[in-house]
């Protein structure tokens, strides 16, 4: 759980290459080899079948897509059902809300989390271990606990279907702080010190030293957060009440849930339209959403 | 740029002070500066993590319900009858039962498939690795909710794509989110499903670790894969599996979206999760009771994980 991710040399995911073969194993080998690329081929079909059966079916109709023995690439392929998907849902507005959400969250935890990441790494003032370990120790507490005082404290607040009731909760999270944390701990006091020496201050430091140094994990923080607060449910769903605040996944869950079995073809088509923004940002950002989940185990 | 830095000063320079006075102010002045970065953090987090986790402690031994928020006086202390209440509910009992289920069976098998892909990404493919890695990482940063139409529409008793399949080779399929029989074991394996990526990259990155000239001096001697699968992998494995167990116990047991979107708890309660009936009870307003079943979940994951550190943790 504590492992570091050093700035100067990130920790390589790529594995290496297979050693070498003793020459009498090669057959064996072989053999070996074509059932272990079999089986991953299969994994692979298993893993992203879903999502591929999903763009397909977006572009079937709802009496294709309901035919047995089912079809796998559409007949004959329409947009209709994005275009009445459009039509029907205000698609625009949950993209924005879902974005600016998104976007405050992630613009809040990574500011936050590094300023209390460096005072953590770095810096000593009165407090700072029990500081850590309780905001350690929240990471166990599960999220229905605070949901309840949550929602009447923001309801208290008059902020209930607004966008600062979507954004205030998760403004810092433990974990954000956690990561940069560790992170900031493998940057040399040396270096922090010489620009002491040299009449900066801290808030010099932090910003013009720490943080450029912090680029690979103020990455991954941010596409870990971005993609944990565009896919969040519960909370939205329960503090949006009106249309005009729906994020993007309680309007396709709630268009889903009020559709059932009737229309799946549009709900295929809404699903793709919710997926789609994640898996662009997620390819572009593959190496930093991994080396996050692989350093601290965090979404 | 380091080198450059601090080469220029000497490493390290602590100005002693001469006069104590000057040392407090110092000391001061350092924990201003200190707490300062913090309090941002630490305000949020006191407003909208740490208080709310007090208050549901609170509330947990009180009456309160969402008609009493506007008038707090006519609220009672009950010392622990919300939890004789949450121990005696058979809803509530039903719910735990199905969420130990849910990661005694969930757990275990999203840990074997993300380990199986693991090793088996770490032996072969380097060229095209990449692309199975985001294969099977996909599911886990995808949004729930599209996950569950389109699996709602695999699962579907008609005209789901597995029972369609089924079809094809002369087998009825049951109704898979329909029948109390098969409506949790569904979402067991959608939840492996889901989540064996994340075991998965922990795994590869553990596996990494592990030097490769001791599979090669294995080899010389004569191993097979599975001896030197138990005998090296495994135990040299031992931490990541500790980490993998309890960051995938933890979010088994607060399941609830999964149910929630896919089948509302049902057929006959039977995906209802702790969490998921500590929702409902939040939704009727009955806010005491909702904060003791929470909070008797929080022990439960508390226990759980303290077990597996004793259990798991590496032997010196």
């Amino acid at each position: 759980m504590t492992t570091t991710t050093a700035p100067a040399t990130p920790p390589a995911v790529e594995p290496d290459p297979v050693p070498p073969v003793p020459s009498g194993q090669v057959g064996h080998r072989r053999r070996h080899g074509l059932l272990l690329h079999v089986g991953l081929i299969v994994g692979l079909l298993l893993m992203v079948g879903p999502f591929v059966w999903m763009i397909l079916g977006s572009f079937k109709t709802t009496g294709e897509l309901r035919r047995i023995p089912p079809t796998f690439i559409p007949e004959d392929p329409t947009t209709g059902n994005y275009r009445e998907l459009f039509d029907r849902l205000d698609f625009p507005r949950y993209f924005f809300n879902s974005t600016v959400v998104a976007l405050a969250v992630t613009a809040g935890n990574l500011l936050f989390g590094s300023m209390l990441g460096y005072a953590l790494a770095k810096l000593e003032f009165p407090g700072k271990r029990v500081l850590f370990v309780l905001m350690l120790a929240t990471m166990m507490v599960p999220a229905i606990v605070t949901f309840m005082p949550l929602f009447v404290l923001v309801s208290n607040l008059g902020l209930a279907n607004t966008h600062l009731g979507l954004i205030l909760p998760f403004l810092v999270g433990a974990l954000g702080a956690f990561l940069m944390r560790q992170f900031i701990s493998t940057i040399p006091d040396e270096l922090l010190d010489a620009a002491r020496i040299d009449g900066a201050g801290e808030y010099t430091i932090f910003f013009r030293i720490v943080l450029p140094l912090c680029g690979p994990a103020l990455a991954t923080l941010a596409i870990l957060t971005f993609l944990g607060s565009w896919n969040a449910f519960l909370w939205p769903l329960v503090v949006a009440s009106t249309e005009d605040m729906y994020t993007l996944p309680v309007a396709i869950a709630l268009f889903a849930i009020g559709q059932q079995e009737t229309n799946v073809a549009l709900q295929m088509a809404g699903s793709v339209v919710v997926v789609l923004p994640v898996v662009i940002l997620f390819v572009a950002m593959q190496k930093y959403v991994i080396q996050g989940v692989a350093s601290t185990g965090i979404k | 740029m380091t080198a450059e830095l601090s080469g220029s000063a000497p490493a390290v320079t602590p100005l002693v002070p001469l006069v104590p006075q000057r040392n407090r102010r110092r000391a001061w002045k350092q924990a201003l500066i200190g707490w300062s970065f913090a309090f941002p953090f630490v305000a949020l987090f006191i407003v909208f993590l740490a208080g709310p986790i007090l208050v549901s402690f609170i509330t947990s031994f009180t009456d309160l319900r969402s008609t009493d928020i506007r008038s707090p006086f006519g609220v009672n202390f009950v010392g622990f009858d919300n939890y004789v209440d949450v121990f005696t509910d058979p809803t509530f009992r039903k719910a735990a039962v199905n969420t130990a289920v849910f990661v005694l069976f969930g757990v275990p098998l999203t840990m074997v498939l993300g380990l199986l892909a693991a090793v088996a990404l770490n032996q072969g493919v380097v060229k095209i690795r990449k692309v199975f890695r985001l294969g099977f990482f996909l599911p886990y940063v995808t949004s729930i909710v599209a996950i569950a139409v389109v699996w709602r529409l695999l699962l579907g008793t008609d005209a789901g794509l597995v029972n369609g399949l089924l079809d094809l080779v002369g087998i009825e399929g049951p109704g898979w989110l329909t029948d109390t029989t098969y409506s949790l074991p569904s979402l067991i394996v959608m939840a492996a499903w889901r989540n064996l990526g994340f075991s998965m990259i922990v795994f590869l990155a553990g596996l990494q670790a592990i030097p490769t000239d001791m599979y090669e001096a294995a080899s010389v001697d004569g191993a097979t894969s599975w001896q030197a699968f138990r005998r090296i992998t495994v135990p040299l494995l031992r931490p990541t599996l500790l980490f993998v167990s309890v960051i995938t116990s933890i979010g088994y047991l607060q399941f609830f979206e999964e149910p929630f979107v896919m089948t509302q708890g049902g057929p006959l309660d039977s995906t209802l999760s702790v969490s998921f009936h500590a929702f409902n009870q939040f939704s009727f307003g009955n806010y005491g009771y909702t904060a003791a079943v929470s909070y008797v979940l929080f022990l439960a994951i508390a226990i759980f994980a303290f077990a597996q550190f004793k259990l798991l943790r590496p032997k010196t």
